[in-house]
């Protein structure tokens, strides 16, 4: 069983995303390392990106904030590679196409497996597009984790058949970012998925930021993945975030466990 | 490989919640360009509303000036809006109201393209939001009062580098919130699969009619066409109808800002590498990690990062050749064409004249060089006279 499979092994999975390099590396790695520990199953580290398309305000401004702290795709690797000495927890990289691409995607995706990635989401990288990265990213052991959206209707089937690890289900229309509602009829795109194919873990993110909507998407699908608003928290507290992480973390993850 | 490719660039590089988007758009415009109604309308709007055909002018005093090839002036200045930014804007409104669409967004550098969206969302009882860099509204305050004057809203976008990139930027993510209703009229012959296809031929409008208006007063092909190219779309334009003639050299002038060995440039020819952004695979101006430089130019309508996958393919192969021009060269060309022609050009076009004042002389007498003056040039007065070290109070 791979890693990925085995975090929806065990009941709901809370996946909690983070910006690497904001404020800066060190944060990054103590959050990390938090996280694991306060009950995520799974979790996304961002490589920044100058100009994130599929990101609203919260994670747009993180980004900057990494670029300027001086963050690069290498300093990422390295601190993954020494986070991995004792963090068990599965890790994928979400990051956008031209940084693998610019880095070289041999290159990347071997560097990746080297120190311990076990997947890549690539939001600018739809089902037309996949087979550019997923053979090397099969290569070299990683997951290239697809999206759906609420206006995927009628490319699903095909979508959930050709995934790999979890399918990744965007709640809204929109970009990322906190919301106080979702309207989107979630269980209906779960349900179209494992019709196409009934093995594959299907987690809903975008504008969670409650417990309540943790415990409620993830009642309707196999895991909660919340990304702004831990982003914020690192953006009001920089440096002495890490607690109040470890703390939202476990009251979310417990949420969505139900 | 997908869709919409242009040898190894191009492509559909796009958030999942925008393909069903895109793919309907396709659909839609793999109907109506073959539709008889459809071009009837649109030639009805080119040339009873934009003004069309665009005059080629033959520019007497600067061929005897240069003293070699004799030079034609392909007049897209002188379109209602007063850039070719118009063709592709009636044509993708058309569309979108034809797919049953009520509301436009669009991105804006100079204004141009904004300007030219928020007249055709006028002309045909659309709504309009137009997003634009905040550095750009106040460089450009006049555009931004008429897009409001006809009726659009014009939102400033203070993301990243608060430029025509960052608009894209922006424009992608509001139309991925909003999709139903909303049509991306993008501005240039970049973005996703179908963008770059259904601009291209929308503009294409150009080199039919320099081929047309040529054969009539010289009996024959031009020698070289030059153009202007940011996204490249004017370019793409006045180029398609000579792809297949090997014998018309295809020139396109990038802006090299303060020059091409400095990191003040928007080159991306001249100074980018293979990347992936904005929906396609093409050349960008980006750092060793794949982040996206920031880009300058004196011209706010060629200052972006990349450039269109078509123009990357015909760079590949050979068929086209792109070249870099300094503000410096811009702007002279800009007041020798002005002085000689009583032309002021849009300095976006300064930088093809530019090209052609150093080509022209090179050329034997019988020889025909046709530059696309896209755009003209009063928005760009102040910014030169401040280039100048004037100040112009309005």
């Amino acid at each position: 069983m791979s890693r990925i499979a085995e975090a929806f092994a065990h009941g709901k999975a809370f996946i909690p995303f983070i910006t690497c390099g904001d404020p800066d590396l060190e944060t990054t790695a103590a959050c990390v390392r938090a996280m694991a520990e306060a009950g995520a199953s799974l979790i996304e580290l961002g490589i920044p990106f100058s100009d994130p398309t599929a990101e609203g305000p919260v994670i747009q401004s993180a980004n900057v904030r990494a670029l300027s702290g001086g963050v690069t795709t290498d300093k990422i690797f390295d601190m993954v590679a020494e986070l991995r000495k004792d963090v068990v927890v599965p890790m994928v990289f979400m990051t956008y196409a031209n940084v693998v691409f610019s880095y070289g995607m041999d290159r990347f995706l071997s560097r990746a497996q080297a120190v311990g990635m076990d997947g890549l989401i690539l939001p600018d990288v739809p089902f037309e597009e996949k087979e550019e990265f997923a053979p090397t990213c099969r290569a070299h052991g990683l997951d290239l984790i697809s999206l759906i959206a609420p206006t995927s209707e009628g490319r699903i089937a095909e979508i959930a058949k050709a995934a790999e690890g979890f399918v990744y289900c965007v709640s809204s229309l929109g970009v990322t970012g906190v919301r106080t509602q979702i309207t989107t009829d979630i269980g209906a795109m779960v349900a179209l998925v494992k019709q196409a194919n009934p093995n594959i873990p299907c987690a809903v993110g975008f504008g969670i930021s409650t417990p309540e909507q943790a415990r409620k998407m993830a009642a309707l699908s196999d895991g909660a993945i919340v990304g702004s608003a831990i982003v914020k928290i690192i953006a009001q507290y920089g440096r002495e975030a890490v607690p109040r992480v470890r703390d939202y973390v476990a009251e979310m993850a417990a949420a969505a466990r139900g | 490989m997908s869709k919409g490719r242009f040898g190894i660039h191009g492509g559909q590089y796009m958030p999942e919640t925008l393909m069903n988007a895109v793919i309907e758009l396709e659909e839609a415009y793999e109907h109506y360009k073959n539709d008889f109604e459809f071009n009837r309308e649109l030639t009805a709007l080119f040339n009873e509303y934009a003004g069309r055909p665009s005059r080629l002018y033959f520019a007497k005093r600067m061929t005897e000036d240069l003293g070699g090839a004799k030079i034609y002036l392909k007049r897209e200045d002188l379109n209602h809006t007063g850039a070719h930014k118009i063709n592709n804007v009636l044509g993708q409104a058309l569309l979108a109201k034809k797919m049953g669409k009520t509301r436009l967004i669009a991105e804006t550098g100079a204004g141009q393209h904004g300007v030219a969206t928020a007249t055709a969302a006028a002309l045909l009882n659309m709504e309009c939001v137009v997003f634009m860099g905040e550095e750009d509204t106040k460089r450009q305050a006049l555009n931004v009062y008429k897009m409001r004057l006809l009726g659009s809203k014009v939102v400033p976008v203070t993301t990243g580098t608060a430029t025509l990139k960052d608009a894209v930027s922006e424009a992608m993510r509001e139309w991925t919130s909003r999709i139903s209703d909303t049509h991306y009229c993008l501005g240039s012959v970049m973005g996703p699969h179908p963008f770059p296809t259904i601009v291209r031929d929308f503009q294409s409008v150009i080199s039919r009619e320099i081929k047309a208006q040529l054969r009539e007063k010289e009996g024959k092909l031009p020698d070289a066409v030059i153009a202007c190219v940011g996204g490249g779309s004017n370019a793409i334009g006045a180029f398609y109808h000579f792809i297949d003639d090997p014998s018309v050299r295809l020139i396109g002038c990038e802006a090299a800002g303060r020059g091409v060995d400095t990191f003040e440039t928007a080159a991306t020819i001249a100074t980018g590498r293979l990347g992936i952004f904005h929906g396609m695979k093409s050349y960008f101006c980006q750092d060793e990690y794949g982040q996206i430089a920031p880009v300058y130019s004196i011209s706010a309508g060629l200052d972006y990062p990349g450039v269109g996958p078509e123009h990357a393919w015909l760079h590949d192969i050979g068929r086209a050749e792109y070249v870099p021009i300094t503000d410096d060269e811009a702007v002279d060309a800009f007041e020798y064409m002005s002085r000689l022609e009583g032309i002021i050009p849009a300095i976006e076009s300064a930088h093809a004249v530019a090209y052609a004042r150093k080509l022209a002389p090179t050329m034997d007498k019988g020889q025909i060089i046709v530059i696309n003056i896209s755009g003209r040039g009063d928005k760009d007065c102040a910014a030169i006279a401040r280039y100048r070290g004037e100040e112009i109070v309005e």
